[in-house]
């Protein structure tokens, strides 16, 4: 079996079946990370004699046949979860230095069904971002190109699972943070129905739109990983007291008579031919498949971009208050007083892109601006919530592109922050409403991954994987890897 | 202080009381107070990265309590807010508050005032909030250091309206409040501690003028005497600064004990934009009505009625029935003790005299009391049925709060403590008293109504206090009338 890019679902089977030991898969991936990773820079840290321990206990728990479902299963997780005892960074100068003192709860429920972590990716700056670009340790490349962004904000965690590196790792999607650099390195990526994950231990970039996810090859894995992330947690409030279904049963079931709807503002005039071309036939093959296509309206989608860089931003200016120099992270040398203790570090600590968003954010809540800003965008999203509701009593399942354009160049887009802030305008609206948008792969573009982005209902994350794992059973897309060169 | 003719004063205070949960408002860290600096912080309170609040819901409790007995309407949809600011002691920089949805809306407090007249003091609104950490400045040259144990110990944040015409009303009221939540017990009501803090809303106008004036806002008086200061000193600059001609802008401002002033901080113009915003960390809490329902049906007899009870229902008097309401296990008490004893004046008389000065004495809470109030209300039983004296009584007092004894009756019988009733064992006694004594027999005749005491004392002696001091009365007045 070729490790490199085998499906965690393998993986589970050749590591029951002792094809494989936990250390060698292990190792295997410690021996790639080591090679490759240097022209990627996916990764912030990597605990290697963590993942070694781990694994000689996996091995310790497969030998006597007590394992549990993910157990020597070597993953990467962003490196925006607290892993106690472990750096911490979000990406930023601001926690370069900073030790967790406690464990992020869906990468607590992780490592308790047996998953073993690599290590912590690199992302856009605290994961604000659709590039990773914006990281304290330097941008990411994508593994089908390493002169191309891998997308973002878990642009490591994408380029990790791409290469090869891990078998799957964890991301958080707060605009499209998962859905966007998934498609751009040929992955399936899924952020579920806000609420469905716990966001403790999750460092915040905007809490009433973060949530966390998989990043895998295959539908299936996405499905088996996200019952290991799922479930209520007093410790978040706004964590959905629901049960967790075996997302990963049920997967085979036939999509015939599934209601997609293709939503006629998903195709705008952004959308790059290539990739258009690609969703469209991806469409046909769920038509072949006996789903039947349904146009729908999302009459409120051009706003949500709008809506999203007030709300988002609103957030993240209070969500960062915290990193001011005094109890943790960066504190700038020598102040003078409490306001140069303020100014320099926080000045110094944070990136020119999240200054940028706490200005905004900022600005926006102000006395006088809170009315025509921050309330209009809430209004926005109450309206682009009535959309999906109403969208969702004729569908099942709402489909179209993930991004408008496969991965671009690095640096390309770096000095237009509004073309940037488009490559989001497919998978915010998703985010707003706070429903369940995963990212598939569906073709090529020039040679480059595009991904099929598909919306659920709330809650209904296993209509949505299923519909995805039955486009990977026919089609070949998620099984591309990126050329020779790695 | 008397206000200057031509002047009238309206003052509003915000009162910051902190509630008597065990556990933080948003995390599970001790409330305890005076132990070492940050001992009692957890990451939520650090406001660490990643972390998250959640809400006691005990707060919720305490608060509607609060609302009702003031008769003020509760918010069932509870939703918290952020308010923004940068400060060491605010860690996450934002305060979690409730800034559009205040659980409690509207009330009233009353009053007495110097006049003895009753006044009502309108709340305008009371919301949940947490405190911040405290900083410690200068605790070594040039340091300023943080103690976060009291970050995130609720507060509920109680609003007046500008009601309040003087200082005297403003402690008046801000008394009332600490009577109300102590009574109620869901604030330790220590103002050393910092458990009740004000701030006071104050501007002054000319007696005619219809609107309020330019209000200062002095912030973070913590005890009473600093209020009356801070608002006789605060009126007092005022109504100079408007008599030079000048005028005053809206500031905030902080009060100096020792120099006797009070302090510019900010103006309105520099004020501070907190960028109120609803808190997307949680979610809005739905009280059910049931659950309201049932806080108004556990509320205790507030200290009014109460008071009003025992006035009316037990004729004690107005001071007797305010002492006795004021306190809620006092109350309670004495309530009990009435249950045993029927006899609501002398209960009063001997929880508020004897109970209360040996309570005193001892340093000792009502509640831990070595009388219980049954034991108490059998023993004033005892003395209604004239089992006793009263100067008997004294003496069982004394057995019950040494624990000699558990019940007065078994006492007195033990020690053969009875009264003697039996006029045919006292009457020989004042037979030959009147023949040792023939003087003051012929005086007490002729009119010198002292000498009775005389007598009586004579008669109780013999009696080792035992004879009915109002039997032995009537009987020498009886021998003596006799021809």
């Amino acid at each position: 079996m070729n490790l490199n890019f085998a499906t965690l679902a393998d993986l589970q089977k050749a590591l029951r079946d002792r094809d494989i030991s936990a250390t060698e898969l292990t190792q295997h991936y410690l021996t790639r990370i080591e090679a490759l990773d240097p022209a990627l820079n996916s990764f912030i840290s990597i605990q290697a004699e963590a993942a070694l321990d781990a694994a000689r206990r996996a091995d310790e728990c497969l030998a006597r046949g007590n394992a549990r479902p993910l157990t020597g299963i070597a993953i990467a997780q962003k490196d925006i979860f607290c892993l106690q005892g472990q750096r911490t960074t979000a990406g930023s100068k601001m926690l370069s230095d900073f030790i967790a003192p406690y464990t992020a709860t869906c990468s607590e429920k992780l490592a308790d069904a047996g998953a073993i972590t690599l290590g912590k990716t690199n992302m856009d700056e605290f994961a604000m971002g659709s590039s990773n670009e914006n990281s304290y340790f330097g941008a990411v490349h994508n593994p089908w190109d390493p002169q191309l962004i891998p997308g973002g904000s878990s642009g490591g965690s994408a380029a990790a699972v791409a290469a090869g590196l891990c078998a799957a790792s964890t991301g958080t999607d707060t605009g499209g943070s998962i859905r966007q650099p998934a498609a751009m390195c040929g992955l399936t990526g899924l952020k579920p129905t806000y609420g469905r994950i716990s966001r403790w231990g999750m460092i915040a970039f905007a809490s009433s739109l973060d949530q966390a996810g998989p990043m895998t090859r295959t539908a299936q894995d996405a499905a088996i990983l996200l019952e290991h992330m799922a479930g209520h947690d007093p410790r978040d409030s706004t964590s959905l007291n629901e049960p967790v279904p075996r997302f990963s049963e049920g997967l085979s079931n036939n999509i015939k008579g599934l209601r997609i709807g293709v939503c006629r503002e998903f195709f705008t005039d952004g959308l790059d031919p290539l990739v258009e071309s690609s969703i469209r036939q991806a469409l046909a093959v769920y038509e072949s498949l006996g789903a039947t296509l349904v146009d729908v309206s999302l009459p409120h989608t051009p706003y949500s971009v709008s809506a999203y860089y007030v709300i988002a931003p609103a957030e993240c200016s209070a969500n960062l208050a915290r990193f001011d120099g005094i109890r943790y992270g960066h504190r700038c040398l020598d102040p003078e007083n409490l306001q140069d203790l303020y100014q320099r570090s926080r000045g110094e600590g944070f990136g020119e892109e999240v200054k940028k968003r706490i200005l905004v954010g900022t600005f926006a809540l102000s006395a006088g601006y809170f009315d025509a800003f921050y309330h209009r965008a809430q209004k926005i999203r109450r309206l682009i919530k009535e959309d999906f509701v109403k969208a969702f009593e004729h569908v099942d399942v709402i489909a179209g592109p993930t991004a408008p354009t496969p991965a671009f160049p690095l640096g390309e887009k770096a000095g237009n922050p509004v073309e940037m802030y488009l490559q989001d305008i497919f998978t915010i609206s998703a985010s707003l409403a706070g429903v369940p948008a995963m990212s598939i792969p569906a073709g090529l573009a020039n040679g480059l991954p595009v991904g099929l982005q598909l919306i659920g209902n709330y809650l209904q994350e296993g209509p949505l994987l299923q519909a995805a794992h039955q486009f990977q059973q026919a089609t070949h897309w998620h099984t591309l890897t990126p050329p020779e060169a790695l | 202080m008397t206000i200057p003719a031509g002047w009238q004063i309206d003052i509003g205070l915000e009162i910051h009381a902190q509630l008597n949960t065990q556990s933080k408002i948003f995390s599970g860290a001790s409330t305890l107070f005076g132990q070492s600096p940050n001992s009692q912080a957890c990451a939520i309170d650090l406001g660490m990265p990643g972390v998250l609040p959640s809400v006691n819901a005990e707060v919720f409790k305490k608060a509607v309590q609060f609302g009702l007995s003031i008769g003020a309407m509760i918010n069932q949809e509870s939703r918290f807010d952020r308010k923004n600011y940068f400060y060491p002691d605010l860690p996450k920089g934002y305060q979690i508050t409730q800034m559009d949805h205040p659980i409690v809306l509207g009330g009233e407090i009353t009053i007495q005032t110097s006049n003895g007249t009753e006044k009502i003091i309108r709340v305008t609104r009371a919301h949940l909030e947490e405190d911040a950490g405290k900083s410690i400045h200068d605790f070594k040259p040039g340091y300023t250091g943080i103690d976060l144990n009291r970050a995130g110990t609720p507060l509920l944040e109680i609003v007046s309206e500008p009601d309040i015409k003087n200082a005297e009303e403003a402690v008046a009221y801000a008394k009332a409040i600490h009577q109300l939540l102590t009574y109620l017990e869901v604030c330790d009501g220590n103002m050393a501690e910092g458990s009740l803090r004000f701030d006071a809303n104050i501007s002054v106008r000319r007696q005619d003028a219809e609107a309020l004036g330019t209000r200062s806002e002095i912030k973070n008086l913590n005890s009473f005497r600093f209020l009356e200061q801070a608002i006789h000193f605060e009126t007092e600059r005022q109504i100079s600064v408007l008599e030079a001609g000048g005028t005053l802008i809206q500031d905030t401002r902080l009060f100096d004990p020792d120099r006797h002033e009070t302090r510019s901080m900010r103006s309105k113009e520099t004020a501070t934009d907190y960028r109120y915003f609803p808190e997307p960390d949680l979610l809005p809490v739905m009280l059910t009505a049931e659950f309201i329902e049932e806080i108004q049906a556990q509320l205790p007899e507030l200290p009014g009625k109460r008071a009003q009870r025992y006035q009316t229902a037990h004729e004690l008097s107005a001071s007797d029935a305010a002492l006795l309401s004021q306190d809620r296990r006092l109350g309670d008490y004495f309530d009990e003790v009435l249950t045993f004893s029927g006899n609501a004046k002398s209960a009063a008389n001997w929880v508020r005299g004897d109970l209360l000065s040996k309570l005193n004495e001892h340093e000792l809470g009502i509640t831990v009391c070595p009388i219980s109030p049954k034991h108490l209300g059998e023993m004033i039983q005892l003395i209604d049925q004239g089992v006793i004296s009263g100067k008997i009584a004294k003496a069982v007092f004394a057995a019950l709060w040494s624990k000699q004894t558990e019940s007065a009756g078994d006492y007195v019988q033990k020690n053969q403590l009875e009264q003697v009733s039996d006029a045919s064992a006292i009457e020989p006694l004042i037979d030959a008293l009147i023949a040792e004594n023939p003087k003051q027999a012929a005086d007490l005749r002729a009119g010198k109504d002292k000498l009775l005491g005389f007598f009586v004392g004579k008669v109780m002696q013999a009696t080792k206090g035992k004879a009915n001091p109002k039997q032995v009365n009537d009987l020498i007045r009886q021998k003596l009338s006799e021809p």
